[in-house]
C-alpha cells in the first residue's frame, strides 16, 4: 500500500505487511545506494504489528518506480551471492575429494 | 606502510590529497578516490580501549558529495567484488568468509537462516497413554524439539490444505514404550519414535466407525508416504537417535503419536533450522611501531590466542610480527597497560568481510540452508515487485 499524494509522486511512504526488518533494511540499502533517492529510511509503528513502513524520497523519478527497481537491485544481488556461493562450495568440495585421494 | 596502515597521527599529512594540487581533482574526468584517512574510517572499524569508534555503514550514494566521490554501489562493481571463501565445510556446519557484501544484507541472510527458512517439527501429539513421571506437556515440548531430518521441500504448509492432515503436510510417529514389572528402569530415546507412512492410527473420539468405511482416524492419506521415492531411500525419522526423551520405572508405559508438521523458526524455535547461525567482522591487527626485544616477548604472552610472534631479524634480535589475526577475539588485552601500547597496536574489523558460520541441526545441509535463504529473500524482492505493479 502505498501513501504519497497526486501531484508529487517523487516522495511516498510504502507500507509493507508481514515484512520486518530483515527485508525492510536491506531494501533501505539498495535504495541508498541508488542516486536518484535523496532520502529513504523505515520504522516499524508498532512491534506487534506485522508491518514496516519505507519512506522514499527521490531527486524527480516516482518513489514507486524507484522502490521497484531498489527491490530488483536487491533481488540481483541475492543471485550473484546464490551463485557465487554455491561456486565456492563446489570448489571446496571438489579440491576435499582431491585431498582425500592423495591420502 | 600501505594505505590503510596510516595512524591517526598522520590524518593532518593526508589532507592534502598526496600532495596533489587542488584544481586537478577538480577537473571532471579524474578518478577521484577517498583520502586514504576517510577510506579507513569507511571500511574499517576502529576497536579502541575504551569503545570500538566508526561502527556505522555510511550507505547514502551521495554521502561524499562534497569531496566528488560516488558512494553508490552499481551492480556490476558488486559483482566484480562480491567472494565467498569457505573455510570448513562438514555435514553439520559450514564457515565461509563473505567479502565485499554490506551489513544490512548480510544480517538479512542470519535472519532468514534462524527465522524463516522451514523445517519440519512435531506440533501435534495425541497421547493415548502415558503413566511415566514426566508430564504429559513436558514430554510434548520435548518430542517437539526434536529435529526431524525430513526434506521440508517436499512438504507443503498446513495452512493450503485447509486444516486437513494429508500426506502432503504431515509425519506421523508412533512412540509405544513399556517396561515390564521386574525389570530394571529404561531410558527411551528419540530412536523410539517409529515412522507411520499410511498415517495415524489412533480413531478419531467423536466419529463413529461405519461398516462399510475405515474408521476416521486423526490424518486422512490418500496414499501411503512409503511409496514416494525420496522416503524409500531414506525414511523420515529424528536426526539424533541418542536424544533421551524420558526414564520408565516398571510397570510404566508411553503410548502416544507425534505429528510433524512444516514451519518457520519464528512460530516457534523448533522449526528453526540452525542451531544457530553468525558472523563476526574480519579482525585486523595492525603494528604502527616496530616492537621489538623484551617488548616483543611481552606483546606475544599478553595476547591468549597467538596472533603475534617473534621473527628473528639477525644479530640476536627479535621483532614481533602479526601471524594470525583472525584469531584474534578482540579483548584488547595487548592495548592493555597504558596510551604507550595503544600507540603501538592498531585493532580494527572490516565492515564488509564477514566470517559467516552456520550449524544446521540435520534437516538440510548448511550449505543449502544458505541457498534456501537468499532465495528467501528473493522471494520476498519478487513479491514487493508484483504488489507495486
Amino acid at each position: 500500500m502505498e501513501h504519497g499524494s497526486y501531484s508529487d509522486l517523487s516522495k511516498s511512504t510504502f507500507c509493507l505487511v508481514d515484512e520486518d526488518h530483515t527485508f525492510a533494511n536491506s531494501v533501505r540499502f539498495t535504495l541508498n545506494q541508488d542516486p536518484r533517492v535523496t532520502f529513504s529510511g523505515y520504522s516499524i509503528p508498532h512491534p506487534s504489528e506485522n508491518r514496516v513502513n519505507v519512506r522514499v524520497q527521490t531527486t524527480g523519478d516516482p518513489a514507486s518506480e524507484v522502490l521497484k527497481d531498489g527491490c530488483q537491485d536487491l533481488m540481483l544481488i541475492c543471485q550473484h551471492v546464490r551463485s557465487t556461493f554455491e561456486k565456492a562450495v563446489n570448489d571446496f568440495k571438489t579440491s576435499k575429494t582431491g585431498d582425500d585421494m592423495d591420502i | 606502510m600501505s594505505e590503510e596502515e596510516n595512524s591517526m597521527s598522520e590524518i593532518e599529512n593526508q589532507e592534502q590529497n598526496g600532495g596533489v594540487p587542488d584544481y586537478i581533482m577538480d577537473l571532471e574526468d579524474v578518478p577521484s578516490k577517498l583520502p586514504s584517512h576517510l577510506q579507513v574510517l569507511k571500511t574499517r572499524v576502529i576497536c579502541n580501549m575504551d569503545a570500538p569508534q566508526h561502527t556505522d555503514t555510511l550507505q547514502y550514494s551521495g554521502v561524499y558529495a562534497a569531496l566528488r566521490v560516488d558512494n553508490s554501489v552499481r551492480l556490476d562493481s558488486f559483482c566484480n567484488n562480491f567472494k565467498v571463501e569457505v573455510k570448513r565445510f562438514t555435514d553439520d556446519d559450514i564457515e565461509f568468509d563473505m567479502i565485499g557484501i554490506d551489513p544490512a544484507i548480510a544480517n538479512a541472510f542470519r535472519r532468514i537462516l534462524i527465522a524463516e527458512v522451514p523445517t519440519m517439527a512435531i506440533e501435534r501429539i495425541y497421547i493415548a497413554n502415558n503413566t511415566s513421571l514426566i508430564q504429559d506437556e513436558v514430554l510434548s515440548h520435548r518430542l517437539g524439539l526434536i529435529p526431524i531430518d525430513a526434506d521440508p521441500r517436499l512438504f507443503e504448509y498446513p495452512d493450503n490444505a485447509g486444516g486437513e492432515n494429508n500426506e502432503k503436510n504431515t509425519i506421523v510417529f508412533k512412540l509405544h514404550v513399556s517396561c515390564k514389572k521386574g525389570h530394571p528402569r529404561i531410558t527411551v530415546k528419540s530412536d523410539a519414535l517409529k515412522w507411520l507412512p499410511n498415517g495415524s492410527e489412533l480413531i478419531a473420539d467423536n466419529t463413529k466407525p461405519n461398516a462399510d468405511s475405515k474408521a476416521k482416524t486423526f490424518t486422512s492419506f490418500s496414499c501411503s508416504q512409503g511409496s514416494r521415492p525420496e522416503f524409500s531411500k531414506k525414511p523420515p525419522g529424528p536426526y539424533n537417535l541418542d536424544i533421551i526423551l524420558a526414564k520408565l520405572g516398571p510397570g510404566q508405559e508411553i503410548e502416544l503419536e507425534a505429528h510433524a508438521v512444516k514451519g518457520v523458526g519464528k512460530t516457534h524455535a523448533k522449526w528453526s533450522p540452525v542451531a544457530t547461525a553468525w558472523y563476526r567482522m574480519l579482525p585486523e591487527v595492525i603494528l604502527m611501531k616496530d616492537v621489538k626485544d623484551d617488548l616483543a616477548e611481552e606483546l606475544v604472552s599478553k595476547c591468549p590466542v597467538k596472533v603475534f610472534d617473534i621473527e628473528d631479524i639477525g644479530k640476536g634480535r627479535r621483532k614481533a610480527t602479526v601471524v594470525n589475526a583472525r584469531a584474534c577475539t578482540l579483548c584488547r588485552e595487548c592495548i592493555r597497560g597504558g596510551q604507550e601500547w595503544e600507540d603501538r597496536v592498531a585493532l580494527r574489523r572490516v565492515k564488509d568481510h564477514f566470517i559467516f558460520t552456520i550449524e544446521s541441526t540435520g534437516a538440510l545441509p548448511p550449505d543449502v540452508l544458505f541457498t534456501e535463504a537468499v532465495k528467501i529473500l528473493e522471494d520476498k524482492c519478487e513479491r514487493v515487485i508484483t504488489e507495486l505493479s
